[in-house]
């Protein structure tokens, strides 16, 4: 009886996954055009431009080689918070998506995790071509890098899932603009994307500390150079999955609270 | 299936939101095959009503059964029974027409292939078809009213809640929308409604409740309403001068009541003719006289009040 619960829960997300894979559709030529030229221009541009002036490289590996691994992570936090934010905050406010959905028979977590399945599959997406692309030029030194995936997708999940809370309890975009200016960009510059966190003042780097996306970069880094992370791996992966279950566990109380009055 | 048991069996139904009493104890039961209303102003409780009919919405207090099922225990299960036109259009604009009634269908675990086929059948009944390839955002009101009561139908449901189904249509978008709930209705379909329309009631209902401030005031079918709450006909003078109140009093005893309103004076009676004429005999001299059979209207009127309610 367990089993069959458990088999029939899962298809309903599965369902609301097709829906987002179905709006997906009409745009996707858009959106992987441009997750693909963007790390073209970004081997050119730091590859070639800025690469130059660093001759010394850093942590003993070219530049290029170096910012790659960061680039895919924040890549990833990129759509991670871009899909999370405006998407669900219109489909409670604008659009009422998700409470047409509430009137079938979904329950909150098929709402929820359908949705966020989709985030994690155009996150996967864009850093999978991100990698790829980098691939092609050379930058990446181990066949390591392919655990970059997997990594990518918890990463996704640890930054998708509070920023889908944070955005279901919001009722305007205003407040999407200050999450991204106060919280995300900050975070994406001092997260050792582009140069390594213990260049930070102290402050700085206890704030990359917490926030998770200095955990992907560091894991991400050390499987496409091949080399041991700066701290433990099952630590970095324990992080990120207590944001990714803390985020669920937020995201769904916030749901409910909206969908079920 | 329910086996002649009512559909809808609510008994001391309360929904209360912090302090404020939406649905203040109500004993309802709908049975299959049956068009039921909810009529009432606005803030009466209806939407609430039908909330926690959709199992969207928790029950505060009292008993609750959908399709023999309890709403909190078995949401998902009445739910994929149910199928709901909400107030306000939930559609996705960036999906087809099409689109939107095959994902929704997904959502009942039905099989693309049926999925497609059923999402042809009901563009053709709601008459859709041509635009089924495009985009929801251009399409009319009425049509976007129209896919609406499409995607409730989907899952072919034993019972389908349409909230005010016609709010804010124009007459021509109403009367096609009236016809195909009166089409689903020939097919035994039961359908909840609520709405704040007189003559929607009266159209679509075969019993229905009036609601007033989260309570039940009056229930039957639109013609026992009529009967116990009005009178047969109602005569509607018109005075010369600002003051139609001056002429209450000179009217008094003709017929069961007299309601005086800014423009005009309303003389609830049996007989519209033989009132008229003891008007004339008391040489009242009206400008405009009508004499019409009473409506669902003035029972809602008398019941409610004329009062505003915001």
């Amino acid at each position: 009886m367990t089993t069959v619960t458990s088999g029939a829960a899962l298809t309903p997300a599965v369902a609301v996954f097709e829906y987002h894979l179905v709006g997906y559709r009409r745009t996707w030529r858009g959106s992987v055009f441009g997750s693909f030229l963007l790390p073209v221009l970004t081997m050119l541009g730091f590859g070639v431009g800025v690469g130059a002036y660093v001759t010394g490289g850093v942590a003993g590996v070219p530049y290029l080689d170096y910012i790659v691994p960061g680039l895919v992570m924040s890549t990833a936090f990129q759509v991670a918070a871009m899909e999370s934010s405006w998407p669900v905050l219109g489909n409670f406010e604008w659009h009422k998506i998700y409470f047409a959905q509430s009137a079938a028979p979904l329950r909150v977590g098929d709402i929820l995790g359908g949705h966020l399945l989709f985030v994690l599959f155009r996150v996967l997406l864009s850093a999978g071509t991100f990698l790829a692309v980098a691939a092609l030029f050379g930058a990446v030194r181990s066949a390591w890098a392919l655990a970059v995936l997997p990594v990518v997708a918890l990463f996704g999940a640890a930054v998708a899932a509070p920023v889908f809370a944070y955005s279901a309890t919001i009722s305007t975009d205003s407040y999407l603009a200050l999450l991204f200016r106060f919280a995300l960009l900050p975070m994406s510059l001092f997260s050792g994307v582009f140069f390594p966190v213990d260049q930070l003042p102290l402050g700085l780097r206890a704030v990359a500390y917490v926030m998770p996306l200095w955990h992907g970069v560091d894991l991400s880094r050390a499987a496409t150079l091949g080399v041991a992370p700066e701290w433990s791996a099952p630590g970095h992966v324990a992080y990120l999955a207590l944001w990714a279950a803390a985020g669920w566990w937020l995201a769904r109380a916030r749901f409910r609270k909206r969908l079920v009055l | 299936m329910t086996d002649g048991r009512p559909l809808i069996e609510a008994t001391g139904l309360v929904k209360r939101f912090g302090d404020f009493t939406a649905v203040d104890g109500i004993d309802v039961s709908v049975r299959a095959g049956e068009a039921f209303g909810f009529l009432g102003p606005n803030g009466a409780g209806k939407s609430s009503t039908m909330r926690m009919i959709g199992c969207v919405s928790p029950v505060t207090a009292g008993r609750l059964r959908i399709l023999g099922m309890d709403p909190d225990r078995d949401g998902p299960a009445i739910r994929a029974r149910l199928g709901v036109c909400p107030q306000t259009d939930n559609l996705d604009p960036e999906l087809t027409v099409a689109e939107n009634l095959t994902t929704y269908a997904r959502f009942f675990g039905i099989p693309r292939k049926v999925a497609r086929a059923r999402a042809a059948e009901l563009l053709d009944f709601v008459q859709l078809t041509e635009r089924a390839g495009s985009k929801v955002e251009p399409l009319s009101g009425g049509m976007k009213r129209r896919l609406t009561i499409a995607r409730a139908l989907v899952n072919e449901p034993d019972l389908v809640l349409l909230d005010e189904p016609t709010t804010g249509l124009d007459p021509q978008a109403r009367h096609l929308v009236w016809e195909r709930l009166f089409r689903l209705k020939r097919q035994g379909v039961t359908l909840v409604l609520t709405t704040h329309y007189m003559d929607e009631a009266e159209q679509l209902c075969d019993r229905l409740v009036v609601m007033d401030g989260g309570r039940i005031v009056a229930e039957g079918s639109p013609r026992d309403l009529i009967a116990r709450h009005s009178t047969r006909e109602v005569v509607e003078l018109r005075f010369a001068g600002e003051s139609q109140e001056a002429f209450v009093d000179k009217l008094a005893g003709i017929g069961e009541r007299v309601e005086p309103l800014p423009d005009r004076v309303l003389l609830y009676v049996h007989d519209g003719d033989a009132a008229v004429a003891t008007v004339h005999e008391r040489a009242l001299a009206p400008e405009s006289v009508l004499v019409r059979r009473s409506s669902l209207e003035d029972v809602f009127l008398h019941l409610t009040g004329r009062t505003l309610v915001d």
